[in-house]
């Protein structure tokens, strides 16, 4: 398998990969990665997961992202780098 | 906004020159899925991160035992209104580009998305294309 990454070699080696980014509170999000700088985690067309009554779980819910992708509810979002616990490929997460 | 053209263009022959009929309306899509039988439906794009692994990588599977019976191609980005329309036929899933589609008549039996093609090569595309295949487009399971 060639190494991971794209054309734009002043970006990292996941730009244009789609990540998914974990963070300490439990929160999970997941989008296009732009940059990783000491800010955080830039993240284009990313959704992030919703905690809620009747909504499905973390798993369940990346899971299903895993097979078919998110939908791009959040243009831009920087998830702040204190904040950030883990950060993989969802492409190695599908099934 | 659309590419400039001269920059797709080749991106377009590496697929039709394959024998990928390109769908360029609305129209061209439905006609397209209108067509009995089983049916790839690829999203091309000229994203370098994904697309220039994804296309050979078609090429690769379409040359195969089983194959669909009918490859068409829409350009995300370029042809908006006919990759819009694509779109409607995949249900519930989120847009990515590239991306593959296989139908069953109008049945989406499988799914190859933009992060399933992101750090892949084309080999290893084609195995999971040629595996699509030969489960939906052998003559068994036609």
């Amino acid at each position: 398998m060639p190494p991971v990454g794209t054309f734009h070699h002043d970006k990292g080696a996941l730009h244009g990969i789609t990540v998914v980014v974990r963070t300490a509170d439990g929160g999970i999000w997941i989008g296009r990665c732009d940059t990783i700088d000491a800010a955080g985690v830039h993240l284009l067309d990313a959704d992030r997961h919703e905690a809620a009554p009747g909504a499905p779980s973390g798993e369940a819910w990346l899971a299903q992202a895993a097979a078919y992708g998110v939908w791009p509810r959040h243009p831009h979002v920087l998830v702040p780098a204190a904040g950030v616990s883990n950060v993989e490929r969802l492409g190695t997460l599908r099934k | 906004m659309p590419y400039d053209p001269r920059l797709v263009e080749p991106m377009r022959r590496d697929l039709t020159s394959a024998g990928v009929e390109e769908l360029l309306t609305a129209a061209d899509v439905d006609a397209f899925m209108r067509r009995p039988g089983t049916k790839l439906l690829v999203v091309n794009s000229v994203c370098g991160c994904a697309a220039g692994m994804a296309r050979p990588g078609v090429k690769l599977a379409l040359q195969g035992a089983n194959r669909p019976k009918h490859a068409g191609t829409v350009f995300a980005g370029q042809d908006l209104e006919a990759t819009a329309k694509a779109r409607s036929y995949f249900g519930g899933v989120p847009p990515s580009s590239p991306s593959m589609a296989l139908f069953k008549d109008a049945d989406l039996v499988h799914f190859v998305p933009r992060h399933a093609i992101e750090g892949r090569d084309a080999q290893s595309l084609a195995f999971e294309l040629v595996g699509a295949f030969d489960q939906h487009c052998a003559p068994a399971a036609r």
